[in-house]
């Protein structure tokens, strides 16, 4: 069983993580609906197995790019929540002083190559990181978080096509949630996400989003491929999307029963204290003591995030370039 | 000093670069040619015989062939750049930058003000441009323009063998994306290119001809095109000046402005199209800002808009010819 894999602390961690995101995905919803966002925001919660089944393997010099719903990817690789939440609002506190808004957040120095705009673009981006790693001889791996819409993009049959042949150190975790926007995946994808894979001969596997353990295991298996020279993987990760395509969207090509079902019986965190406590791996009492602590930092941040100045007018043309005579 | 083709000049500064810095990669469509076949390796050494040699001088994982998908070899030329690598990503001709313009326009050249300022991306996007081989509508485009507006790019364009190898090193050493673009008709041109690596700054424009009476501004093949025209001219008594801005991007504004003041009458001559052109650009910044020292309307000399034809008569009318800008210069001139 894999979650014996795991130390007390590293179950804590990964638990701390996804209660992270859904609260603050939950607190990006009130933000957005009480006007302090001022831009498009894309929510990750249901999700938030995936992101940080992977992202606990993962050290600060492995890369990721993520997609427009990236807040649960930069969250799981280590970005900071104070400052997601002053970007988010668009404040020069922002982890990008207000400059990239929710579909870019990026922290280099954490391995986060960018939440992105475009859907697919992060594929190849992650194929040049994993060059980099091959080249200068290093272990460090490279993960494109791409969903389901983006496996249908030229550039990700392109990347994996590349990553094959050249035998980079890259995964793709395609994480689909059931839809593009409004139009559902089963209505605009042909075949199957593991068999196209198979076609270009790299490894996929398909697993249960909402079970951190399955993910944290496929991701285990793909990393360790990766950083001994064996190449790239696919992952595809089966999961919910709470809310719908952006925030404030009014979701109505979704039933209220499926909705509802949705959120009751695909619960990552739900499924998570279950086993763990069937298990007596952990104590209830320090899982709740979790969601304490991270209901009070996300409510500061956005506390924070609110009084935050923005960001100065000199900003606007500032860091086009490095240098522009 | 030696003489060397435009073709040679690449190559040199991608050798030097390459020695220079470990972290110098090549990679593209065809960069060596022949991976993976029965015959010579390097066979080609691209498209166009520019990057000859790299392969047997520094391997084949710092120069790569890769397959035609140029969203995925640009992007990772990008991802590259952004984690340690210093790549030179070639696309073979710049109009195939419409399969991967996004990676350009969207990704490398926003890095740095989307992420804050906190990202480098010291990638290199060469290119071959323009008409004059026969290449029809999909091969002979001069799309500079189209980089020239994206902010986060720089852009270069080179006229001469000396030019091209100063500026492609000084590309390969810039910390910021540069799109550098060579006419194809100008590979095979010769000129003085000292053997040892130098550099020439972005946003200098070169005086290459000195001249009193019209100034003609031309970039790229088209420099040829002007000094050709400013030689005809002189013999009817008239001078001109011709200043190449090398780099679209920068744009050395302050030496287009001072030579507009100091003559007063200006033609500028590009290979692009004429809409939202570089000489649409240029002209609106001397209209702006040097209007009062103007003696007569800004001419420009440029194809017509539409797409570049095949058929050789039609190819010959769609280009800029120093007959063309001969008139235009007369007509500048008297007025």
């Amino acid at each position: 069983m894999s979650e014996l894999q795991l130390s007390q602390a590293q179950l804590l961690e990964a638990y701390r993580l996804m209660k992270t995101i859904r609260v603050f995905e939950e607190r990006a919803m009130t933000e957005k609906m009480g006007g302090n966002v001022p831009g498009g925001t894309h929510l990750y919660a249901g999700e938030e197995a995936s992101a940080v089944g992977v992202c606990m393997h993962l050290g600060p010099a492995d890369q990721i790019s993520s997609t427009h719903r990236g807040h649960g990817h930069s969250i799981a690789k280590g970005c900071d929540v104070d400052g997601m939440m002053a970007e988010i609002m668009g404040k020069g506190t922002g982890i990008c002083g207000g400059k990239g808004g929710s579909q870019h957040i990026a922290d280099l120095s954490k391995g986060m190559l960018g939440a992105n705009g475009i859907v697919g673009a992060g594929s190849p981006i992650v194929c040049g990181a994993a060059l980099s790693a091959q080249i200068l001889g290093k272990q460090d791996v490279a993960v494109a978080f791409i969903g389901d819409g983006a496996f249908n993009q030229g550039t990700t049959a392109e990347s994996l096509n590349l990553a094959s042949i050249w035998k980079l150190p890259a995964i793709f975790v395609v994480e689909d949630n059931g839809f593009g926007e409004a139009t559902s995946s089963a209505f605009v994808q042909a075949g199957e996400i593991v068999e196209r894979a198979a076609s270009f001969k790299i490894p996929a596997m398909k697993v249960d989003g909402v079970d951190f353990f399955a993910v944290y295991q496929a991701a285990g298996e793909a990393v360790s491929r990766a950083r001994a020279g064996g190449g790239p993987s696919v992952i595809h990760t089966v999961v919910p999307r709470y809310f719908g395509h952006y925030a404030g969207d009014p979701d109505n090509y979704r039933t209220a029963e499926e909705k509802a079902a949705m959120r009751k019986d695909r619960d990552c965190l739900k499924r998570f204290r279950a086993r763990v406590d069937e298990t007596s791996l952990l104590d209830a009492a320090a899982l709740d003591q979790i969601d304490a602590d991270v209901e009070a930092a996300i409510a500061s941040a956005a506390d924070k995030g609110r009084a935050a100045p923005p960001p100065a007018l000199e900003s606007l043309t500032t860091d086009v370039y490095i240098r522009y005579v | 000093m030696p003489q060397k083709t435009f073709r040679q000049a690449i190559n040199e500064a991608l050798h030097q670069e390459m020695k220079r810095d470990d972290r110098v990669i090549v990679m593209g469509e065809d960069v060596a040619g022949g991976s993976g076949a029965s015959g010579d390796k390097d066979a080609w050494g691209g498209a166009f015989g520019c990057t000859k040699g790299l392969l047997g001088a520094f391997g084949p994982a710092r120069v790569r062939d890769t397959p035609i998908t140029e969203s995925a070899f640009i992007g990772a030329a990008g991802g590259a750049a952004l984690t340690g690598l210093r790549p030179v990503a070639e696309i073979m001709y710049v109009d195939f930058v419409g399969v991967c313009l996004d990676q350009i326009m969207n990704q490398i050249a926003k890095f740095r003000y989307m992420f804050g300022g906190t990202a480098s991306t010291p990638v290199v996007i060469r290119a071959s441009y323009g008409a004059g081989r026969g290449g029809g509508s999909q091969h002979s485009q001069s799309l500079y323009p189209i980089f020239t507006h994206i902010p986060g790019l720089k852009v270069v364009v080179p006229s001469s063998p000396y030019d091209a190898k100063g500026l492609l090193a000084q590309a390969i050493r810039d910390d910021d994306p540069v799109v550098f673009l060579e006419s194809k008709m100008l590979y095979n041109t010769t000129g003085e290119v000292p053997d040892g690596a130098y550099t020439i700054p972005f946003g200098e424009a070169n005086i290459v001809r000195e001249g009193g009476d019209v100034l003609l501004v031309a970039i790229g093949r088209m420099v040829g095109v002007a000094e050709e025209a400013a030689k005809t001219l002189e013999t009817e008594g008239i001078s001109c000046c011709v200043l190449d801005p090398r780099t679209p991007s920068p744009l050395d504004e302050d030496t287009i402005l001072e030579k507009t003041e100091e003559i007063g009458r200006v033609v500028i001559v590009d290979e692009s199209y004429p809409r939202c052109g570089l000489a649409a650009d240029i002209s609106s910044l001397i209209a702006e800002r040097a209007f009062p020292s103007l003696k007569a309307p800004i001419r420009k000399v440029t194809p017509p808009h539409s797409p570049v034809p095949y058929a050789p008569v039609l190819e010959r009318a769609f280009v800029p010819t120093p007959d063309r800008v001969v008139e235009a210069v007369r007509a500048v001139a008297k007025g």
